[in-house]
């Protein structure tokens, strides 16, 4: 579904990532963690799109089409969804007028007439459900007085809402608490598809209880320098990234 | 024309001028010729309308309908200034004449309420237009009211007695039509009772193509407890000019919502002077202004804090696109004395375009040591995380933009409580934002 190939990246002029290779398949979840500062968020933002971000080298192939070469929007259209560390504040724009737009203009880009009134309502109310988000948000300003938690609650609400064919995590689980946590992760789950792919991005083992992962990425210095099974989130939880870094260092 | 053009031709045509018009009205022309002579037409030197070269709306040699000609108005019958549900008393103006036929009967109209030509209503109850007529319109200082008062022969007035509810909104609806280029001088009188409710809409539309020049003086008091809404929408086209003074007097306990929406237009300025004279008094002031090309907007505010206990808020929002020019200057002066103030005043302004300009300036003069006063101007561009935001939920940019054009605008929108009103300015704003609204209803004027 997602092939990265010695991508390198850079914001202001400044180089982040220094060339990631990974590929991702339908059906599978990739945690991808790292210290601070490693780029895993300038991972997602060159993902979808982020204009602030230059591509340098490399290529991204998503769903056999090259992505580099699309907009934010088409992107979002093509199936790449980003639930955002810190979801923006949007005065003025009720929730539901965002939704709306966002789902008729992947509809217009699907070639599909506008969704009808009873139709929207309805996916509203079910996605609602899902990841239990009042219904009173809906004509609130998008994410504007929101809870910590109802914003991350409201990002996988469009995540259900769009159905996404590859999702990425920005640290969503900063900022839980416990039980927030299990109702976002239990979303996710339930959104999770043998057709659909997830990357979880995280500093903690925590989300990989409830979300769990078929691989794991470190990421240190712009690159993938590790990638194992569901097991290296435990050892890394236990003993830290220093092993890792050391291990990698050693090798060059 | 130069102000003794303007001298001259009153001079040489008083008495067409004052036949067309009444006795309290004419009363008044004396002092405002004299004031006229004394401080002239106002310019871009003085320090009010720095921002805006008035003086040049003044220079062309405009015509004035002083022997009250019949303007033909094929087009203007036609118009119906449309907001659905609205179910107001609708009243028309065409330039500068009341238009009684087709304004509602006065029979039909509530107790207690007097609405119609200010010409006709002066003749037959000169007692009460005696008593307020250009009693708060201040022509000791340039600026429109003045020339105003020199010229004006009729307009519209409106008086509530003392505690009638008034039923449904009133509305002025002044049209602009005429085959060459005009001077018009409208006059609006309101006048409300002690715990009256009124809501009052002053829609202006231009619907000829030919260049107008307006001056407007609206003079509206404020009765003990009264609650007024009062929304300025203007509609006009590129070529003109618009200088509309208000004064607004407040007594104590009074409620007084002020909204001045410009949504096409040539060049405007809103002088609102606003004297909250008893306790209680509170205000709130708000302005939009949605401008492109080469159009301006200059509104200018003056709150007066006489007493204590009295708040005022104003919000102004400015979104200009291409190489047009935002004016907001707004004075609060709280008096000695005037204890317990609260007054906030914010002023934002969105450039589309690096050619596009705002000039933005509170002013606080503040003589009382109890009070929360607090200003605010912000001048920038739309926020860039917002939009990304929406490009990754997949709106496209250009449709991410204009949802928070809108946004932005409608943070004072939503002040306004009339609600059909308020859904069709909405529309209104979004038309315009889309560049389907390249003209207002029933004009075929602009672009």
């Amino acid at each position: 579904m997602l092939k990265i190939d010695n991508l390198q990246a850079e914001i202001d002029g400044k180089l982040i990532l220094t060339g990631i290779n990974m590929e991702v398949k339908a059906g599978e979840i990739h945690a991808v963690m790292g210290p601070n500062g490693s780029g895993k968020s300038t991972m997602s933002n060159v993902l979808v799109g982020h204009p602030a971000y230059q591509v340098v080298s490399g290529s991204i192939t998503f769903r056999g089409k090259n992505l580099l070469e699309m907009s934010a929007e088409e992107r979002s259209h093509e199936g790449l969804f980003l639930s955002f560390q810190y979801p923006v504040e949007i005065p003025g724009v009720s929730m539901i007028n965002f939704m709306r737009t966002a789902i008729n203009e992947k509809r217009r880009y699907q070639g599909l007439p506008p969704i009808s009134p009873a139709d929207f309502l309805k996916l509203i109310k079910e996605k609602r459900d899902l990841v239990k988000l009042d219904a009173g948000l809906m004509n609130r300003s998008v994410n504007e007085g929101f809870s910590g938690g109802e914003k991350k609650r409201n990002e996988i609400f469009q995540m259900a809402m769009l159905e996404p064919a590859l999702s990425i995590l920005d640290e969503t689980d900063s900022g839980l608490d416990i039980d927030a946590l299990r109702i976002v992760a239990d979303g996710v789950n339930r959104l999770k598809t043998s057709d659909t792919a997830i990357i979880v991005i995280t500093h903690y083992q925590r989300l990989l209880e409830y979300i769990k992962p078929d691989f794991v990425h470190v990421l240190y210095g712009g690159r993938i320098i590790k990638s194992a099974g569901p097991e290296l989130a435990l050892e890394l939880e236990k003993r830290g990234y220093d092993w890792v870094i050391k291990e990698y260092e050693d090798s060059l | 024309m130069p102000v003794q053009n303007y001298i001259k031709l009153f001079r040489e045509n008083r008495r067409l001028l004052e036949s067309g018009s009444s006795a309290v009205l004419n009363g008044r022309r004396d002092v405002a010729l004299e004031n006229l002579e004394k401080y002239g037409l106002p310019s871009n030197s003085m320090e009010e309308y720095l921002h805006s070269n008035v003086s040049e709306w003044f220079e062309p040699d405009w015509g004035i309908n002083l022997g009250r000609i019949d303007i033909p108005t094929s087009s203007a019958a036609a118009f119906r200034c449309n907001v659905p549900n609205l179910n107001a008393r609708s009243y028309f103006m065409l330039n500068d004449i009341f238009e009684a036929e087709r304004s509602p009967d006065r029979t039909t109209l509530q107790e207690g309420i007097i609405a119609g030509s200010l010409r006709e209503i002066s003749l037959e109850r000169p007692d009460i237009i005696e008593r307020y007529y250009d009693t708060i319109s201040d022509t000791n200082k340039a600026g429109a009211a003045a020339i105003n008062t020199l010229f004006a022969q009729d307009g519209f007035v409106l008086y509530i007695s003392d505690n009638v509810t008034v039923e449904k909104p009133i509305q002025l609806v002044s049209l602009l039509s005429s085959p060459v280029d005009l001077m018009v001088n409208r006059r609006v009188l309101i006048i409300v009772g002690t715990n009256v409710r009124v809501k009052l809409l002053l829609c202006d539309h231009a619907i000829s193509p030919a260049a107008f020049l307006t001056t407007q003086v609206v003079e509206l008091f404020a009765g003990q407890g009264s609650n007024i809404e009062l929304y300025d929408l203007e509609e006009t086209h590129a070529a003109g000019f618009r200088f509309n003074e208000l004064y607004l007097k407040q007594d104590s306990y009074t409620d007084v919502t002020v909204n001045l929406i410009t949504l096409h237009n040539g060049k405007t300025r809103n002088s609102v002077y606003a004297t909250l004279e008893g306790g209680g008094a509170s205000l709130s002031l708000n302005g939009v202004a949605i401008t492109d090309k080469s159009q301006h907007v200059d509104n200018f505010t003056f709150v007066d804090h006489r007493v204590p206990n009295c708040t005022s808020s104003e919000l102004f929002n400015y979104v200009l696109d291409q190489q047009s020019v935002g004016v907001f200057a707004g004075k609060v002066l709280v008096r000695p004395g005037a204890q317990h103030t609260v007054s906030q005043q914010k002023n934002r302004n969105i450039c589309l375009t690096r050619q596009s300009r705002v000039f933005t300036q509170p002013q606080l003069e503040i003589y009382a040591d109890d009070v929360k006063c607090s200003h605010g101007a912000t001048v920038g561009r739309l926020d860039e995380n917002a939009l990304f935001y929406m490009r990754q939920r997949g709106i496209p940019e250009q449709e991410a933009r204009m949802l928070l054009l809108i946004a932005f605008v409608n943070e004072v929108i939503d002040l306004v409580e009339l609600e059909p009103f308020r859904n069709r300015l909405k529309r209104l704003v979004e038309k315009r934002f889309r560049g389907e609204l390249s003209q207002c209803e029933g004009c075929r004027v602009c672009r």
